[in-house]
């Protein structure tokens, strides 16, 4: 602390509201909403861990939660968040390894992150509520 | 640089060995891709665990998570996991929140969150795998 200049009042880069959305900015903000959800998502993970620990009851209230509509639909998002997220995550290692940077090859990799995330997301769907049926 | 008779003594080297003003230097980016890796991994045996367990009765499920390959999966998952996401949701604070009494409470906040989680999530795998 003892060398450190004080406080300076320093210019701000421009921010989100400056540029046109495109594609692989909005694709940046997804990945880190999909993070936050993720983050609080781990409640309900945390939530049925706990359950199967527990009584019959609580478990048997976990699952008409996670089994009713709704929970289907935060199930489901949670599944995409998820999916999403891990395939973002492996756009960052190819950034990482000083890939992929290209006007074309960014495009690519963002539409790939997305269509990804939405087919795989499906596909766990399908397998899932065909065991189930 | 205000006081040029009061020159800093330490050496750029020194404040680096030091891991910088932060005290922690590339530590955060380093850790996040490590466990980013490791839950990569660990995300498709947990797919695949909770697949299997769609719609799962209660000694189904209890069955699964006591299995000690399971177990040690989800384990593994919930360590990498809330490392990762204690450093995520730190990054978005430092971005978003700049009165600095707020922003230290959501980062102790955060560490409170994550370290619950891991320490919950634990405890009843454990419990269940050790027969409770």
């Amino acid at each position: 602390m003892a060398d450190s200049p004080s406080r300076v009042e320093r210019p701000l880069s421009p921010h989100l509201q400056i540029y046109k959305p495109l594609f692989t900015m909005m694709m940046s903000i997804v990945h880190r909403i999909t993070g936050v959800g993720l983050y609080f998502g781990m409640v309900i993970f945390v939530w049925w861990l706990l359950a199967a620990a527990g009584s019959p009851d609580g478990f048997a209230t976990f699952s008409s939660v996670a089994g009713s509509f709704i929970g289907y639909i935060v199930l489901f998002g949670l599944t995409w968040a998820l999916l999403h997220h891990a395939i973002g995550g492996i756009r960052h290692f190819i950034w990482d390894m000083i890939h992929g940077f290209g006007p074309q090859e960014r495009e690519l990799l963002a539409k790939a992150t997305l269509a990804g995330s939405v087919v795989l997301t499906l596909v766990v769907w399908a397998i899932g509520l065909a065991l189930k049926a | 640089m205000s006081n040029p008779t009061h020159a800093p003594m330490r050496t750029p080297l020194g404040r680096v060995r030091g891991l910088g003003s932060a005290r922690s230097g590339t530590e955060h980016f380093f850790v996040q891709r490590l466990t980013a890796l490791a839950n990569l991994i660990l995300t498709v045996a947990f797919i695949i665990i909770v697949i299997s367990l769609a719609g799962a009765s209660y000694a189904e499920t209890r069955a699964m998570l006591g299995n000690p390959f399971v177990a040690v999966i989800i384990l593994l998952t919930l360590l990498s996991v809330s490392i990762h996401m204690r450093i995520g949701m730190q990054v978005v604070i430092e971005d978003y929140v700049h009165a600095e009494g707020l922003k230290v409470l959501l980062i102790i906040a955060n560490t409170f969150f994550t370290t619950a989680i891991a320490l919950a999530g634990a405890f009843a795998v454990l419990k269940i795998s050790l027969g409770g």
